[in-house]
């Protein structure tokens, strides 16, 4: 089927929401071209359980597709309609799997030697598609429109006592690198100040804590409970054993099966729904889809905390688009055979706090990148703290680049300047 | 440098930046002069081929990046082949891989000299002829002159081709070490001591491709190399990694049937698709070290000393912290200029040594040049000799 065939017929199998949404848009839908066309309903399919920022992105892009007048319009997609596609792409059922469809798209791209064309493509469209509008319009900019800036705060490195590895070096260039920090109250001061933010400016989806360990039970630092204000989104490593337990059991008995179909592996982890991997507690079926993709969608975040943690930190950044993000490494399981990794679940394992260390470090640089790409980084936040230990970088416009700091500072004191 | 720098160069000037990147540091450490300085690519031209010529290829499946091996945080992972082997070897900075960036489908293009098209996992030859059938058939060489220690199953049919003008009997023996330690090990009762061995693929870690090809059995293995199974599990249980049990294979096929083209891929560094960064730098690390030991290997053998020329690329990058498409070094998926652009150390009596070489070539160039070194003709390969190393 080619696109200007499409009926609202096609979309009965669509949740609700994005059925509705698909009918009423699909004069525009009709007149796309098919090496565009299923990316775009792959984000459509899943409409019903997107979070506000990417339904207003998903938004601004039916409204720059349908304002641009006819000349333009076939500018903007010539890129895609050129795109040479093979015959076996339109007899894809891309309607009601265009995840099935992309797939083989880029599999077709990368062997005919179109991926490059394709990727420029899509930058391009991205830019335009979803820059935000101009400043003055009545909506505003994006950036302006923030109820406050954007702070990132990564703690990493839970449970190492000593470590040689030169910390922060990716983000010392950013900000200031602080080697007397005073900790006393050490993660909750932290938590605290996310909290703040979140009472002050109560946004939907707009301020996380994503935990390698576990959150509340069982730590407690000092006197003091981990206890996190309402208003914040969480998530944690092990608050997910039950959905990790089924995914890696699913993934270990494909593991010993003697034959493996890579494709129909992945379309098995596509369809798990949330309530198949116990993920259907609390009624947030946003946040439970969301949880399900790290694991389904992610690599190594089945089995490793501190890849669990960047890659969360990621999506939640790229998806949700948060004022606020707390990180807290904890440490991993070491490298271990795939069945042993897998059977995590089954037994406690050998933890690697060194190298959960190094990994965390990288992905803190991974979160303040991911943070620098959302409307709004010339005014963003960010800091990066070693727990328990004098070792820190802060990042904000107002500091200077590039410094070190050896004078003594409270973590309560630092937060309270940037957050 | 702000993200948004980076962000507005295009792929040109990001792998140009690469390259000019590799060279000044490589000169400010180890004091590397350009190679325009000693000769131009015509000076080779006509050179005699002499007949005990070796070669000894080591490709990283797995590509490491700058960032971690030749920009100055990255030194301390690469300690050998900054120090020891940097010193001896004509160093190219820019290497572009335009090919599909799965290891496998890579792989075959660098040893064919074409950018192959097939389904990285699926099992399958290369479509064109491999630079085994070209040396073994132009040079009249036999079986026991080619061979290729593999990482994974998957590099089952690497050896040869699907081509009708060549193929089944004309390409290299390939050795899948960890599929003959699981077979080792399927009788022997203490297995979970080599499981750390055994791990197939990164890339798609649940993977098991089906096995055909020309790939020597563990009944062989005592043949060919000389190895019982006992003394082969033995060894292995003092080795840390994959890579390891490769390069040990390797030595001894060195020493048992000294092959004139050996062909080595190591894959430890590919575990950075757990998005493991720790074990990133751990897998470039014990590859540095297995590249020097290979080449003190090659100069204490009297087979080798001497007469062998070295090549060391990885397959291609990963995808660079800035592109959004990817995650940093965890994947090698948005065909970036990072996860393009590579490098190529080359090793050897005939080579300059401490010269880098700035002008772009593309690594399906190998194998013309090994062609050319070793005087075969890779009359299908769309690659074009490397004159400052052929």
């Amino acid at each position: 089927m080619l696109p200007h065939e499409l009926t609202p017929a096609n979309f009965t199998a669509y949740p609700p929401e994005a059925r509705q949404l698909a009918v009423k848009q699909i004069a525009l839908l009709q007149r796309l071209p098919l090496a565009f066309l299923p990316l775009l309903l792959r984000e459509l399919i899943v409409y019903d359980w997107k979070f506000p920022a990417e339904r207003a992105d998903l938004g601004r892009q039916f409204t720059y597709l349908g304002t641009l007048a006819a000349g333009p319009f076939q500018t903007a997609m010539s890129a895609f309609a050129q795109l040479k596609l093979a015959r076996e792409l339109e007899q894809t059922d891309w309607v009601s799997s265009p995840a099935v469809f992309s797939e083989k798209l880029s599999a077709h791209l990368w062997a005919t030697h179109q991926i490059d064309a394709f990727s420029a493509a899509a930058v391009d469209y991205v830019r335009k598609a979803s820059a935000p509008p101009r400043s003055g319009d009545a909506s505003g900019d994006d950036a302006a429109a923030l109820p406050t800036h954007r702070l990132g705060i990564a703690v990493i490195g839970q449970g190492v006592a000593k470590s040689d590895y030169r910390l922060f070096r990716k983000l010392r260039p950013q900000g200031v690198y602080f080697t007397q920090v005073k900790h006393a109250g050490g993660v909750q001061v932290l938590l605290d100040a996310a909290a703040a933010r979140a009472k002050a400016h109560p946004v939907p989806y707009g301020h996380w804590y994503i935990d390698g360990g576990h959150i509340d039970a069982g730590y407690t630092h000092g006197s003091d409970s981990l206890a996190v204000s309402g208003g914040i989104t969480r998530i944690s490593y092990d608050a997910l054993s039950a959905p990790r337990a089924l995914l890696q059991n699913r993934m270990q008995k494909t593991y010993e099966s003697a034959v493996f179909d890579p494709e129909a592996f992945r379309t098995m982890l596509a369809q798990i729904k949330p309530g198949e991997a116990g993920l259907n507690s609390g009624g947030d079926s946003v946040l439970n889809r969301f949880q399900l993709s790290l694991l389904t969608e992610g690599s190594g975040t089945q089995v490793f905390s501190t890849t669990f943690v960047q890659w969360a930190a990621r999506e939640a950044l790229r998806r949700a688009q948060p004022l606020t993000i707390v990180t807290r490494s904890a440490p991993r399981q070491r490298e271990n055979q795939m069945n042993e990794l897998l059977a995590e679940h089954q037994r406690k394992p050998e933890l690697d706090p060194e190298g959960s260390l190094i990994d965390a470090d990288m992905g803190a640089y991974y979160t303040w990148v991911n943070q620098q790409r959302l409307p709004g980084e010339e005014k963003s936040a960010f800091l990066a703290w070693f727990e328990d230990h004098g070792e820190a970088v802060a990042i904000a416009p107002k500091l200077e680049r590039g410094k070190r700091s050896d004078s003594a500072v409270e973590l309560a004191e630092l937060i309270a300047q940037i957050a | 440098m702000r993200l948004a720098d980076l962000k507005a160069r295009s792929p040109h000037e990001i792998s140009q930046a690469i390259s000019l990147s590799r060279r000044n540091f490589l000169r400010t450490v180890t004091g590397a002069g350009s190679a325009a300085a000693f000769f131009g690519p015509a000076a080779l031209r006509g050179m005699s081929v002499p007949k005990n010529r070796k070669a000894v290829v080591v490709t990283f499946g797995g590509g490491a990046r700058d960032d971690e091996t030749f920009m100055p945080d990255g030194q301390e992972n690469i300690p050998h082949l900054l120090n020891e082997l940097m010193p001896q070897a004509t160093f190219l900075t820019n290497v572009v891989n335009q090919g599909i960036l799965g290891h496998y489908v890579a792989t075959a293009s660098i040893v064919t000299g074409v950018y192959e098209t097939f389904n990285n996992f699926a099992a399958v030859s290369p479509n064109n002829p491999t630079v085994f059938e070209y040396f073994r058939k132009d040079l009249k060489r036999p079986a026991t002159d080619a061979w290729v220690v593999a990482p994974s199953n998957g590099f089952a049919r690497i050896g040869e081709s699907a081509n009708k003008l060549y193929g089944p009997g004309l390409g290299a023996g390939v050795i899948l070490p960890k599929r003959l330690l699981a077979a080792a090990l399927s009788s022997a009762s203490d297995g979970a001591r080599y499981q750390h061995l055994l791990r197939d693929n990164y890339e798609t870690p649940l993977y098991a491709p089906s096995l055909a090809g020309r790939q020597i059995e563990l009944d062989q293995m005592a043949e060919v190399l000389k190895l019982s199974v006992d003394d082969f599990a033995a060894h292995a249980r003092n080795l840390v990694s994959p890579d390891e049990l490769s390069v040990y294979i390797a030595r001894q096929l060195m020493r048992q049937l000294s092959p004139s083209l050996l062909w080595i891929t190591l894959h430890d560094i590919d575990i950075a698709h757990s998005g493991t960064f720790s074990l990133y730098l751990d897998g470039i690390k014990r590859s540095d070290r297995l590249c020097a030991e290979l080449w003190q290997a090659i100069q204490k053998d009297p087979e080798y000393a001497n007469k062998t020329t070295m090549f060391i690329l990885p397959d291609f990058g990963r995808d660079s912290d800035i592109d959004s498409g990817g995650n940093g070094f965890q994947h090698h998926r948005t065909g970036d200029a990072l996860s393009r652009t590579t490098w190529m150390m080359v090793l050897g009596p005939d080579v300059k040594q401490n010269v880098v070489v700035d002008r772009r070539v593309e690594s399906t160039d190998l194998i013309p040049t090994l062609g050319a070194y070793f005087g075969f003709d890779a009359r299908l390969s769309t690659g074009k000799p490397i004159a400052e190393v052929a």
